[in-house]
């Protein structure tokens, strides 16, 4: 159930990485601006999903390492979070290479998750 | 269990490690013509250290040896600048403007961390008028002389009028000796640049003739950030016609001109400049200058001098090499918020030089500033080390007071406006 949340996480991920480009684009301020409030909502969600995960890890039905993926996921976006508070072009390029990094730790999470899932479903 | 527990703590050991940000130096007391500008540094967070407000249960500012602090006011409704009257009255501007959209979490984080530094009083919007009709030094008299402004901060008196620098108006009151109530509804005499007001303070002076009035206008960002075009008309400062209102740029680039001032042996129009933040504990120096006409002072292409700042782009390098030095470098991060020079009369060595109130730091880990300095001048130029003037708005970890505006009397004294205690200061030599 966990790898539903977290799916619902990647769109959020996906457009911080499109508007972080359009920023080393353009450097229109607005598009920095839609970045961080997109890695900001991903991280709540990315942050219900790690709970979900533990407590499924808890009552033995979950796995560590998706529960591993979804705390790595969160701990680089609560980076990129911060390097997204720098001031104008401070960011970049930094901002743009680790919303890539977090897009793709977070796809690997829900493939990993999802994945499980369907087994547990099938079984 | 146990890999979740391990996992748990490791998360929260790896947080506390990504908050450490990059160590700070002790405070090398930066001033004068040529500060060391270290390189630009930043952590994933910036430094930075709140005040911590308290009472004074007391106590009192510290001040030097031969002289005397006293409140003259408590009480107020934030006290910015100060402004003496021909009769001896001393008006206070008492406001809190701003109110910039908030665009990014950050803002909202860095609003609520910075809000508990100051007041929780809301702001007067209104001049108070005090006097002390006796001349014991007690200002008995206490009394509302205009309200209803929109977050007044610069004022300036010439020709009989009253120059109140609102965040929105440049406006006028006709005013008629020990008057302690305004006749009528001010006169605007320029509209000021307010949009989204980021920093909303309008700085104000006058000539001696009471022909050009000079006002500060700060930027609307730390650094751009908020995109270039709201930057029109902002960092510079104004100067303005006191008849007709025509208003022109008279220097541009100065990031935010808090307080302006004319030198009075050159009448040089001076001003302090609260510089860009987060590059580091002894980046960018504040400054105290003398305002050059048509010079452009950097903001925000470059700072002191032609040193770049890669976080605006698209750069101007055009503007980079335009960029000039300013006079006299006062500590990064002290926030200059007053200017008042010096007159003949005050005892050595305060007789020639410049009063500047600091503030005080947010963006440094090791406070700086919280204090009025005496920047001393010879032949109309900085000479030498600032000394401190008042001191003691920290104790205990604790700050009871943020001076802004100073003012000088010239009965010989200074006044001094402190916006945490709401408090309006008066420093005397002690024979008076």
């Amino acid at each position: 159930m966990h790898a539903v949340i977290a799916t619902s996480a990647l769109p959020l991920f996906l457009g911080a990485l499109l508007s972080d480009w359009a920023y080393s684009r353009s450097f229109q301020p607005q598009w920095i601006n839609f970045s961080s409030w997109l890695i900001a909502g991903a991280l709540v969600l990315t942050g219900v999903a790690m709970l979900w995960a533990l407590v499924e890890l808890l009552r033995r039905r979950g796995s560590l390492i998706s529960l591993l993926l979804l705390l790595a996921t969160f701990v680089l976006g609560f980076v990129n979070a911060l390097v997204h508070a720098r001031d104008g072009a401070a960011t970049m390029p930094t901002g743009l290479v680790l919303s890539a990094m977090v897009l793709v730790l977070a796809a690997v999470a829900v493939g990993v998750g999802l994945t499980a899932w369907c087994r547990r479903a099938a079984a | 269990m146990n890999a979740a527990l391990i996992t748990g703590s490791a998360v929260v050991a790896l947080i506390t490690a990504l908050g450490v940000v990059a160590q700070t130096t002790p405070g090398p007391g930066q001033h004068g013509g040529n500060p060391e500008l270290p390189a630009p540094q930043r952590g994933l967070l910036p430094d930075m250290a709140i005040a911590e407000p308290a009472g004074w249960d007391g106590r009192l500012p510290t001040v030097p040896t031969g002289w005397t602090i006293k409140a003259i006011a408590t009480d107020l409704k934030i006290p910015r600048q100060t402004l003496v009257l021909p009769n001896g009255d001393i008006l206070v501007a008492e406001g809190r403007g701003g109110g910039a959209p908030k665009l990014t979490p950050k803002d909202f984080i860095a609003g609520v961390i910075k809000a508990r530094g100051n007041t929780a009083v809301k702001g007067g919007n209104r001049l108070t008028l005090l006097r002390d009709a006796d001349g014991d030094g007690a200002y008995e008299g206490r009394w509302v002389y205009a309200e209803n402004l929109d977050a007044p901060y610069g004022l300036a008196f010439a020709g009989g009028k009253i120059y109140v620098a609102n965040q929105n108006a440049l406006v006028r009151f006709d005013y008629t000796d020990g008057q302690t109530q305004a006749a009528a509804a001010p006169t605007t005499v320029a509209l000021l640049p307010s949009a989204v007001n980021h920093h909303w303070t309008k700085a104000l002076t006058v000539d001696a003739e009471g022909r050009f009035l000079y006002v500060g206008i700060g930027s609307n960002s730390n650094i751009g950030e908020r995109g270039m075009a709201v930057e029109e008309n902002r960092a510079l400062v104004w100067q303005v016609d006191a008849t007709t209102g025509a208003v022109r740029p008279f220097a541009t680039g100065l990031r935010n001109p808090t307080a302006l001032a004319f030198e009075p042996g050159t009448r040089q129009l001076w001003t302090v400049v609260n510089e860009r933040d987060e590059l580091g504990p002894d980046l960018v120096p504040d400054y105290l200058t003398s305002v050059r006409e048509g010079a452009f002072y950097g903001w925000p292409y470059a700072y002191w001098g032609p040193n770049v700042d890669p976080r605006i782009q698209p750069g101007d390098d055009e503007k980079v090499q335009a960029t000039v030095k300013p006079d006299y470098a006062l500590q990064s991060h002290s926030a200059p918020l007053g200017l008042a020079f010096s007159q003949a009369g005050l005892p050595a060595p305060f007789a020639e030089g410049a009063f500047v109130g600091l503030h005080g730091s947010w963006n440094r880990q090791e406070p700086v500033g919280y204090k009025v300095i005496f920047v001393p001048f010879s032949g109309g130029k900085p000479n030498g080390a600032p000394v401190d003037f008042v001191a003691g708005f920290q104790a205990d970890g604790k700050t009871m007071g943020r001076p802004v505006g100073v003012t000088l009397d010239p009965k010989g004294a200074v006044i001094v406006a402190d916006d945490l205690s709401n408090t309006v200061w008066r420093v005397t030599p002690s024979a008076q």
